[in-house]
């Protein structure tokens, strides 16, 4: 009975230095997700002015002469980004987002996959040391691993950079980014957006309103050339920022959770542990008892 | 005359202003008051900006553009560095 006794005590120990940690890192997660949520925000005045701009400068164009990162090709290689973060502790969330790429790799891409004619640039540690095992070390950009540690603009701008420079070259045909999206601090979607060719839909929706008398340096059709890769590194960058979050929120919900179930577990730890302390001196007593009523008789 | 100065990172400079001299990729140019609506976008460059009760600022950017309508100008630039 006493050595029971005493490995119920020391799993409530454990149990409740697990319990320390989790917390700890909730608390942690629950600060650095604030500042991601901020990083989010400060970026949107300028993503919003940026797409602004250039439905002024759509709406007021006469033509549309179709930008070059809008060329739609036959697809032969493909690029997938694929965002996760450097630590693990986050619940299913970068899982999900290396489903999401295997998913394209097995339904979308497949034909391509076969041929190893799809590359993948990981960003964070877990979707390298994922895709590192399954795919040839050929097809495995891993030069921007290690981005995650800084995702200041000026830091990342340089990954987006040389995308659209292999796109524009004709290295890739199409190119896909999986990311953990953000909506909330509980909420958040593993998703694979597709980066490039440039979409269409973006140019659809222009209202007749804003069609200001503008003067456009050097012309609208140079501006767009200029406009398009800004918008598209931003959009890169609120991929990055996004998956940020998205990792903080996740390990905040997982962190909750386990600091939950680390409280049910020690109250029946609690429980078990009352109830065989109570066993021991019941039976002590009843030796004692039993002795001195042995005694006397 | 008001303008906001953003960079991806964050909201730069927003205020009052009497003028703004951008590099321009066909010229270097200044906004006064009451300028015409034009969009640009901007060379690597200094850009100048002269606050309202007379005190300047100067800061060096890598690209950008700068739109201006009805005397709100936006100037959305990357890389910036004071000086």
């Amino acid at each position: 009975m006493g050595a029971n006794l005493k490995e119920v005590r020391e799993r409530i120990t454990s149990v409740k230095s697990t319990q320390q940690i989790t917390k700890a890192m909730k608390m942690v997660s629950a600060s650095k997700l604030r500042r991601a949520q901020d990083a989010i925000t400060s970026m949107r005045p300028y993503a919003q002015k940026l797409n602004e701009i250039l439905r002024n400068i759509i709406s007021n164009a006469d033509q549309d002469e179709g930008s070059a990162f809008g060329q739609e090709r036959e697809i032969d290689r493909v690029l997938i980004v694929c965002v996760t973060s450097n630590r693990g502790l986050a619940g299913a969330f970068n899982t999900n987002v290396i489903k999401a790429a295997r998913a394209l790799l097995d339904s979308k891409y497949a034909d391509q996959f076969s041929n190893n004619k799809v590359d993948i640039l990981p960003i964070g540690k877990k979707g390298y040391d994922f895709f590192r095992k399954g795919i040839p070390a050929g097809n495995i950009i891993s030069d921007h691993v290690a981005l995650f540690s800084d995702l200041s603009f000026d830091h990342i701008v340089e990954v987006p950079d040389m995308i659209m420079d292999r796109f524009l070259k004709g290295g890739y045909d199409a190119v896909e980014v999986c990311y953990g999206r953000f909506k909330n601090a509980a909420v958040q979607y593993a998703e694979a957006a597709h980066f490039l060719p440039v979409q269409r839909s973006l140019k659809k929706d222009v209202e007749d309103k804003l069609k200001a008398d503008y003067i456009f340096e050097p012309d609208q059709q140079a501006l767009l050339k200029e406009l398009i890769p800004s918008i598209l590194r931003t959009q890169f960058h609120s991929y990055l920022l996004d998956t940020h979050a998205s990792e903080h929120g996740a390990r905040m919900t997982a962190m909750d959770k386990a600091t939950e179930n680390a409280d049910e577990l020690l109250q029946d730890l609690k429980l078990s542990y009352n109830k065989a302390r109570q066993e021991a001196i019941t039976s002590e007593l009843s030796e004692i008892v039993g002795g001195a009523a042995a005694l006397e008789g | 005359m008001n303008i906001s100065v953003l960079s991806p990172d964050k909201e730069f400079f927003t205020g009052e202003i009497d003028s703004v001299k951008v590099p321009g990729v066909s010229g270097e140019f200044e906004v006064l008051k009451n300028h015409a609506p034009i969009v640009s976008a901007l060379n690597a460059g200094a850009v100048t900006i002269k606050k309202k009760g007379g005190d300047t600022l100067v800061f060096k950017i890598k690209r950008g553009f700068i739109e201006v309508l009805s005397n709100q100008v936006s100037l959305l630039v990357q890389g910036i560095e004071e000086s």
